[in-house]
């Protein structure tokens, strides 16, 4: 358990409130509420709220996990380059995408939340964080022994053909052809 | 699918309980305001949005009731000491308290979604009401003004056409209530995802602490009594007959003007008894801080791991249990829980600390810096908290499986083991164990082996070599392990810890490992211990599952996981 990384608590944050701009935005607009427009926002803020911050960033001290699937979504957000790398963006915009949903009840909470989790984010750009994408590692093919690429030149040494041949007697209790002898005392 | 039901049936049929007390609720609650004439002239407002708020309203005040209760450490302890008549079954489940807590935090998670949804309707459906949008009859309902003179009483929150929903919801107890309570709800949760919890632990634990602000509003969201039924007037108000003439409302005999008043606040009923159970486990964990401990003894062993010998007056401990320690001069609110590596007949407990993070770094350089044979810095124990390893002498023979740190419960449990032979002691059931030890590396746990050699010796000497069957095995082994194993092969002792019973590397072959318990012991109960990762549990569960036999008189394996 080391330092927090602030970015990961705003991230969650910031998930749930996606979830929850969406929702009140939805009821808001199904049920036909006064002031229905701001519902509307609602929802597309909501979805670009969670599509932006599905991908998890890669911590930066310890294994990250992944979201299921985020891969794709990890490659759109890293086109963007500097504008989603910067929590100081990401925290102006979380915060700019709040206040149209303050208007309305039904997307009240979910201005709320992105609220606090702008400015958990802007906690997190303080501390001097930035999203980095979790790639897959293209491990380098393991390295085997050098040596395995040099077969042997000669074959390995053996007795004459008159010695190779299995005594008779010995057949039974002959488990292999011993080609030379094993024991010290010989 | 027998097997299955030895091992889980208990849990599954608990939560088939508590899923169909939810559902009952849920359903009760839904038809009682759905149906109830007292609420006829309220759905003339608000449609179905009103059972459908009310509700999950129920269920929400039966699962914020349950959820302190699985986090009451020491009154699960009290629990489990009384239950020792009842069986280890029932035991069992009391392990399983921090799933359950989960799992009440999710449903209540879920029916404050469907409430709020439901009261976001309410809330525009009253305004639409009182401006007039849905007819006579509501309309005449909204106007009913709550006065003494006119002797009227209302029914619709919303008193004046320039009251919004969202004026509504933040003037009125019910409403600023609902909205504090719900933001703290989502912030306890988002800090109690896995990932937050497992890396800042603090975080999450501080956040969690907004349950007070939780409790608090959920008790005073009712006391608006904004939910408003009809009451019986003299004369009687009909209905059926006066809905359709609301303008002659009070001057018609049948048709007084309708008295409405709130209903009385229940949610406190459900809550209070809780409530109360959690302030005395608070209260009983901040007694416990204040008792007075001493240093017997400081211990640095190799490899960063510090030993702490303690001594707490009254301080009684079982086998494999572990206790919250609490150092104010690092942090004055953090309790971290560390499993007892002495045995409960010392005169002491000890446990030993790996540095692993920031807390534990401090300490062992806080003790590092101590002058020869002084105190240790001021330190607060809670506990001791009881496990599953209190089960090991029950069973007849016992597989413990330790999994590298998990492996500290088992000093605990081999540590008493050597007692109780010393001392003969009837109450040891068990015959056999087996004792599985995996490491990735013996880095830190050179102290362990050393227990091993001192408990190996003991054995040889009284001829028990049956008795405790130990098997090692070195899962992050490396070339230069395999070289060294080579040269010096053999050996009497293994070159790694010294020990009589070889290394083996790599992870034990589990299948084979519970045909030979099982093919040594044909009739016995076999109680499977373990404290290591989750991947192991689920493939020990499997193979417990597996190698059981239903019929009693043959091999029977339990599965014990401990959890922290």
């Amino acid at each position: 358990m080391g330092k927090i990384e602030w970015a990961m608590w705003a991230n969650e944050q910031a998930l749930a409130a996606g979830l929850i701009y969406v929702t009140g935005g939805i009821v808001g607009v199904a049920g036909q509420f006064r002031g229905w427009q701001f519902a509307a926002f609602g929802i597309a803020a909501g979805v670009f709220v969670c599509l932006l911050e599905y991908p998890r960033s890669k911590r930066g001290k310890g294994t990250s996990v992944e979201r299921t699937g985020q891969y794709c979504f990890t490659v759109c957000v890293k086109a963007f380059g500097p504008l989603t790398r910067n929590y100081y963006v990401r925290a102006f915009l979380h915060a700019a995408l709040c206040v149209p949903g303050g208007f309305m009840l039904a997307t009240v909470l979910g201005c709320v939340c992105l609220g606090i989790a702008s400015l958990i984010y802007l906690s997190a750009a303080i501390h001097g964080e930035h999203w980095e994408p979790i790639l897959p590692r293209t491990e380098p093919p393991k390295r085997v022994g050098d040596s395995i690429k040099e077969p042997p030149q000669n074959p390995p040494p053996r007795p004459p053909p008159e010695l190779r041949r299995k005594k008779a007697d010995k057949l039974e209790t002959a488990a292999y052809d011993n080609p030379m002898s094993v024991t010290v005392n010989e | 699918m027998s097997n299955w039901i030895i091992n889980h049936g208990l849990s599954a049929f608990i939560l088939v309980v508590w899923m169909g007390i939810n559902i009952f609720l849920f359903v009760y609650y839904y038809l009682f305001y759905d149906q109830g004439p007292q609420f006829e002239y309220t759905r003339e407002l608000l449609g179905s949005a009103l059972p459908w708020a009310r509700a999950p309203a129920a269920v929400l005040n039966f699962n914020c009731m349950l959820i302190l209760l699985p986090v009451c450490r020491n009154l699960l302890s009290l629990l489990r000491g009384s239950f020792i008549c009842c069986g280890r079954t029932m035991r069992k489940q009391l392990d399983k308290n921090l799933t359950f807590h989960k799992l009440v935090a999710y449903m209540i998670a879920l029916m404050t979604a469907v409430h709020t949804v439901a009261h976001l309707l309410n809330a525009e459906w009253y305004t639409n009401s009182f401006q007039g949008l849905y007819g006579p009859l509501a309309s005449k309902l909204s106007m009913l003004d709550d006065s003494v003179e006119l002797n009227t009483t209302y029914l619709n929150p919303v008193r004046s056409n320039s009251t919004t929903p969202t004026l509504l919801v933040f003037t009125t107890i019910a409403g600023l209530t609902g909205v504090v309570i719900t933001l703290a709800l989502i912030l306890m949760i988002t800090s109690s995802m896995e990932v937050i919890r497992r890396s800042y632990f603090e975080v999450f634990w501080y956040t969690h602490h907004l349950f007070i602000i939780f409790f608090a509003g959920l008790v005073f969201h009712g006391a608006g009594r904004i939910v408003r039924s009809q009451q019986v007037t003299d004369p009687p108000h009909n209905n059926s007959f006066c809905e359709d003439q609301p303008e002659s409302w009070g001057n018609l005999t049948g048709c007084p003007i309708p008295q409405f008043a709130g209903g009385f606040p229940q949610t406190w009923r459900w809550v209070i008894g809780p409530m109360i159970i959690y302030l005395c486990e608070r209260l009983l964990r901040f007694i416990r801080y204040m008792q007075p401990v001493s240093y017997r003894k400081i211990v640095i062993r190799p490899s960063k791991v510090l030993e702490l010998q303690l001594v707490k007056p009254g301080f009684k401990m079982a086998v494999g249990q572990y206790v919250f320690l609490n150092c104010p001069a690092i942090s004055q609110l953090e309790w971290h829980p560390f499993t007892m590596t002495s045995a409960p007949e010392e005169d002491f407990f000890s446990v030993h600390i790996r540095s692993v993070g920031d807390w534990t770094e401090n300490l062992i350089k806080m003790v590092e810096n101590l002058p020869e044979g002084g105190q240790g810095p001021k330190m607060a124990v809670d506990g001791p908290f009881g496990t599953a390893s209190e089960d090991v002498f029950d069973y007849e023979v016992s597989m413990l499986v330790g999994a590298g740190i998990g492996v500290t419960p088992f000093a605990s449990i081999l540590k008493s083991i050597w007692y109780k032979f010393k001392d003969s002691d009837p109450k040891l059931r068990t015959k056999r164990i087996y004792f599985y030890w995996l490491c990735r590396e013996t880095y830190a746990f050179e102290w362990f082996a050393d227990l091993l050699q001192v408990l190996e010796r003991e054995m040889e000497e009284r001829g028990m070599r049956d008795f405790l069957t130990y098997k090692l095995y070195l899962t992050g082994w490396d070339q230069s392990h395999v070289n060294h194993a080579m040269v010096h092969f053999d050996k009497d002792t293994d070159i790694i810890t010294g020990l009589k019973q070889k290394t083996s590397y790599g992870r034990p072959n589990w299948d084979k490992e519970f045909e030979q318990v099982k093919q040594e012991n044909p009739s016995s109960v076999v109680g499977t211990f373990l404290c290591g990762p989750q991947a192991l549990a689920k493939d020990l569960e499997k193979k417990c599952v597996k190698y059981s036999d239903v019929d009693p008189r043959k091999t029977k394996f339990y599965f014990n996981k401990e959890n922290f």
